[in-house]
């Protein structure tokens, strides 16, 4: 029986390649309950670890006292920096270049900083052991608020640096001071802003907030004592990176240490760093002899591991009256708490702040950030977003607004008028980057007219009328927000961890049958890689995606790839499978044209096989082409059909999109209601649109938690007051409101594919479009700039500082 | 978030969970769908040596209505009392308050119960309770009492539960045919307890309000009934001096504390809002 013969739009479809709504594979597993995470893993003599946690914000540790805790059945160990000391692991290096503790060593920097870790033959045991451990502290003045930490007589929180006035970063000016970072052309911009005819300097605030994944940090630590090979299951971004590290502490060889990401319950920035909590699971494996566990619960996990944000930004622009921007000035105070471990290339200890320009074109800018340390905990992830990219589009979304308004100009109006033209790109901004692609008026404009944004300002102007004349008690804002994203760190010359260039890897082998695996040294935490990978590598080579299997998380497989945070994996790993699946490509048609018996340039490329240029009928699928590859080489040709490529990007990308959200808020109550939120975006090429789709709804979800109540909040104390999913806001389907979302497409010049990243966007422009409704919402009634969160309480707050319930 | 160690134990009649609240005495808990208790362990805020699980006692379940008395077995749901009709037709109050209750996984398992019994002010069903003038079967191992709602709660987790004592049953008239209802709650989102909460039950009669009952949840330590607000509405057909009267009766019994809701201002402010909205809708619901 002769099999069908497929039209060429048949053959396309099989493929199921790029700009496929492809379902995802590994929802299959995941809807069934099936997927495999750190916590399913169960080795046979698994010992348990868990933390005494300090209570208080800022202490002297007297004196750790575990005779008791030793003594709880099932406890076999109580680990303290002592311990950790004689194998010179008291303090871990932080990827920012600082260093941190991993267990008290004499002080506790942050509520919740980790004391002591008891190893118990279970769980229970463990934390009975916890509870029995007695601590003694002397209690020291807490340094919370940001803008006290470098008053001269501010506590003195990190005395291990007492006398080191230079950090990883320069010289620190304070013993609160961590470094100071400063972009662009200082003279220029003050000389601009001294003949500015209109100027605006505001704080814009970015709170302190969490990336809660689902699941939380945890790991599996097994060392093999005969092989003197150590093995980690853990919750891990960039598990190479994690290898390395492990192995210049531990001075275990890297080829002795195997560390495996397994399915990972979303990581959003927050499973990027190394914790104590892998050290200590780590020390006690190798202690005991015995696999460790160690499984963060949500209160250790929010209060502990990974805050992201605590940006304070002073911002001024320069305007012409007529609205053109003249220049940009901002000072940033950035808390990073007790220890700096920001997870940023390690030159570049605020991210990519810089990119805090915008879409505008500002001939002049200035930048200074000043790192400090707070009693608060360690972190500073890039939180669903490049490194410090949503902290930089807040500030400028927001100033942009500010100023807009100062002028009397409509705040859409006036993004048009300073947006970079399409013809500048590649742009350089002011600040130092430059900027791939873009065509953000297009952008702007069909945003616009889907929203009906004439309208939406129309009944605003109805609404506030009716407000005024006392006919109704609710306010219509209207956010407006268009954002530059700059992702996929990045090119070696500018971008590395601890040394590393942030490169990253694909590895294809195509087998004899015509399927294929591929490799990555990324790790999906939810992107839905394993789907989209395939598609790409199906469009490439003509493999349909079903025939290839993606595998990520295990090191010993896996080429060395930097992991997956900061939107890079499209514009980094995407790029590296192209490059790899065209090096495929390159031989299988070498491969052909020896089967066809005609020269190579004979040869054309047809949806998933060569034919024959102007003879179509003469051609040879993947499918038979994989086959010879491996049994009929042409002579002199390696047998074999695999390629490695680890692809360094010549820049980043630049994804784009522009936001408009309309809201009312009941004066009375502070409630808010999000009547629409309308998303384009422009990631470049699309690989799957359902899977963009997805993103876009999950991003827009974290940024409007953010915006409307989502916070690490803190009394003076330096207590925590949003430990838990009670008071720290994640949204559940009723509070989420309905997304509209939409795109252009503008691909990136430099990638492979076109393709830009999308991951984040959501995030970095969702935040600043919420801010703004709520800010346009009371603008007619005086105000000028009102600060995150805006849940209930501080709208009314807001209302009742207008006079308007009396 | 693991809790001490415990033992469990599962009575089958509530004399045998009152004797062993008896044997057992201070050390141990009474256990009905966990939604507070268990969350408390787990924090080791509390740490109970033994739990008394009473949800195997059949006598302590289902809804019944005895002539003009409703009568609640203690460990039933808030899911099952949402579907009950009997008990959502007598006084729809217990419904719209119940729904407003977390989220449906803990519907599932809370009890009314144990959302009276506990002494929580963020409970919603105390102020129902007082609204609808309930009673409380408590059981000891002693024989059994009454309590009114409005006489139960004494401050935050105290009440007037005595040591060895079971809440079994909740009693409560039922409202007259015709009558008005609300329950309003503002919450930060599902699964919140309340910034604020109102409930109302009002009788109307030739277009003005004949009887009235307000109280309030999480608003002040206990579950508060809010008198004088009631007696501002009584002979009114809700004009604004009455409800503006209500509402700033209502806010002197208030005293919420500060929380990341709002501070103590702001939940007496919008207290006020929740019982104005109350006496709306249970005026607009009324017949008479």
């Amino acid at each position: 029986m002769n099999a069908p013969v497929l039209t060429r739009e048949q053959r396309e479809a099989k493929l199921e390649g790029m700009g496929c709504k492809r379902k995802r594979v590994e929802d299959i597993r995941f809807t069934q309950g099936k997927g495999n995470y750190v916590d399913d893993l169960k080795l046979p003599g698994m010992l348990f670890g868990d933390f005494v946690r300090s209570p208080y914000a800022h202490a002297r540790v007297k004196k750790i006292d575990g005779s008791k805790a030793e003594k709880v059945p099932g406890v076999l160990a109580v680990i303290t920096a002592e311990t950790l000391k004689t194998v010179n692991l008291a303090w871990m290096p932080t990827l920012a270049g600082d260093v941190q503790m991993v267990l008290a060593d004499g002080k506790v920097l942050f509520q919740n900083q980790e004391v002591a870790f008891v190893v118990a033959v279970d769980r229970y045991a463990a934390a009975d052991g916890v509870e029995a451990v007695e601590v003694e502290y002397e209690d020291l003045p807490a340094l919370i608020d940001p803008f006290k930490a470098l008053a001269p007589d501010a506590p003195l929180l990190r005395e291990d640096l007492k006398d080191k006035m230079t950090g990883a970063h320069g010289p620190r000016k304070h013993h609160n001071h961590i470094f100071e970072w400063s972009m662009g052309d200082k003279d220029l911009t003050d000389a601009a802003f001294a003949k500015a005819e209109v100027t605006t300097k505001d704080i814009i605030s970015y709170h302190r907030t969490h990336p809660t994944p689902l699941e939380t940090c945890q790991c599996v630590a097994s060392f093999d004592k005969i092989k003197g090979e150590l093995t980690v299951w853990g919750t891990f971004q960039a598990p190479h990176v994690i290898r390395t590290v492990a192995s210049l502490l531990s001075k275990i060889p890297e080829h002795k240490i195997h560390v495996i990401a397994p399915d990972i319950g979303g990581g959003f920035g927050n499973k990027v760093g190394a914790y104590p909590g892998y050290i200590c699971a780590i020390v006690a494996s190798i202690v005991t002899g015995k696999p460790v566990k160690w499984v963060e619960d949500r209160i250790e996990n929010l209060t502990a591991t990974s805050f992201a944000r605590d940006y304070h930004m002073t911002t001024e622009i320069a305007a012409t009256r007529d609205g053109k921007v003249t220049g940009l000035r901002v000072h940033v105070l950035a808390d990073h708490g007790g220890f700096d471990a920001c997870a940023d290339p390690s030159k570049w200890p605020a991210g990519f702040f810089n990119i805090v320009t915008g879409s505008y074109d500002f001939p002049v800018a200035h930048l200074v950030v000043d790192g400090i340390y707070t009693n608060k905990a360690p972190g500073g992830v890039a939180y669903r977003c490049s490194f410090r990219v949503t902290e930089a589009a807040y500030c400028i979304e927001r100033a942009m607004d500010i100023m807009a308004q100062k002028l009397g100009m409509d705040p859409a109006e006036f993004r048009l008028k300073n947006f970079i033209k399409r013809e500048q790109f590649p742009y350089h901004s002011a600040l130092g980057w430059e900027y791939d692609s873009g065509d953000y008026h297009t952008a702007m404009n069909k945003a616009m007219e889907a929203i009906n944004y004439k309208g939406l300002r129309a009944e605003q102007a109805a609404k506030r009328e009716a407000f005024k004349r006392g006919e109704t008690r609710e306010i219509m804002g209207i956010g407006v927000t268009f954002f530059t994203e700059i992702v996929g760190a990045g090119p070696s010359r500018n971008c590395d961890i601890l040394g590393v260039a942030m490169f990253d890897s694909c590895e294809i082998r195509v087998h004899p049958t015509g399927a294929a695996i591929a490799r990555m040294g990324t790790k999906s935490q939810g992107q839905g890689h394993e789907t989209t990978y395939a598609q790409i590598i199906a469009t490439e080579i003509g493999i349909a995606a079903d025939n290839i299997m993606v595998e990520e998380g295990n090191t010993d497989t896996a080429p060395y790839g930097l992991g997956t945070y900061g939107s890079r994996s499209t514009p980094v790993a995407g790029a590296a499978i192209a490059m790899a699946a065209r090096k495929i490509k390159a031989k299988a048609q070498m491969i052909a044209a020896y089967m066809l018996e005609v020269h190579e340039d004979d040869l054309e490329w047809d949806i998933d096989g060569f034919r024959v240029k102007g003879l179509p009928e003469k051609s040879k699928s993947m499918t038979e082409i994989a086959w010879a590859a491996y049994n009929k080489p042409p002579p002199g040709l390696e047998p074999g059909l695999e390629a490695v490529s680890y692809y360094d990007p010549p820049n980043m990308t630049y994804p784009f999109g522009a936001y408009f959200c309309a809201m009312d808020i009941d004066v009375d109550t502070g409630v808010y209601k999000v009547r629409r939120f309308y998303a384009l975006d422009d990631c470049g090429t699309r690989i799957n649109p359902m899977i963009i789709e997805g993103q876009v709804h999950g991003g827009l979800t974290e940024a409007f938690a953010i915006a409307m109540g989502q916070e690490i909040r803190y009394d003076e104390m330096g207590n925590v007051l949003t430990g838990s999913f009670m008071d720290f806001f994640v949204p559940t389907a009723v509070e989420t409101p309905n997304w509209e979302t939409d795109f252009t497409v503008t691909p990136s010049p430099h990638h492979p594919i076109g393709a830009k990243g999308v991951g984040e966007s959501p995030n970095v422009g969702g935040v600043p479009c919420f801010s703004n409704a709520v800010n346009d919402a009371f603008s007619f009634l005086g105000t000028k700039h009102i600060q995150m969160p805006h849940d209930y309480w501080r709208n009314w707050v807001v209302a009742e500082g207008l006079g308007l319930h009396k | 978030m693991i809790p001490g160690p415990f033992s469990y134990h599962r009575p089958k009649s509530i004399s045998e969970a009152t004797g062993l609240l008896a044997d057992l005495g201070e050390q141990s808990r009474v256990l009905a769908g966990g939604q507070s208790l268990i969350p408390m362990m787990k924090l080791r805020l509390a740490a109970p040596e033994h739990l008394i699980d009473i949800g195997a006692i059949a006598e302590l379940k289902g809804v019944q209505r005895k002539g003009s008395t409703l009568v609640i077995g203690a460990t039933t749901t808030q899911h099952e009392l949402q579907q009950s009709k009997v008990a959502t037709d007598a006084a729809p109050i217990l419904l719209e308050a119940s729904l407003l209750i977390a989220d449906p996984q803990v519907r599932y398992v809370g009890t009314l119960g144990g959302n009276v019994a506990n002494g929580d002010p963020g409970n919603d069903m105390p102020a129902v309770m007082m609204c609808l003038d309930a009673t409380y079967r408590l059981t000891g191992s002693g024989g059994s009492r009454s309590v009114k709602a409005r006489d139960f709660y004494q401050g935050t987790y105290v009440t007037a539960l005595k040591p060895g004592e079971i809440v079994t049953a909740i009693e409560m008239p039922v409202p007259p045919a015709g009558h008005g209802w609300a329950y309003e709650k503002l919450k930060r989102k599902i699964g919140d307890y309340a910034t604020a909460a109102a409930g109302a039950v009002l009788t109307v009669s030739r277009g003005k309000v004949a009887t009235c009952t307000i109280a309030l949840s999480n608003l002040s330590d206990t579950a508060v009934l809010a008198t004088d607000a009631a007696k501002a509405v009584i002979g009114t057909a809700l004009e604004k001096p009455a409800v503006e009267a209500a509402m700033k009766a209502a806010r002197a019994v208030m005293s919420p504390a500060s929380d990341t809701r709002g501070t103590s201002d702001y939940r007496i402010h919008v207290g006020g809002i929740m019982v104005e909205r109350a006496l709306k809708k249970a005026f607009s619901r009324a017949k008479g």
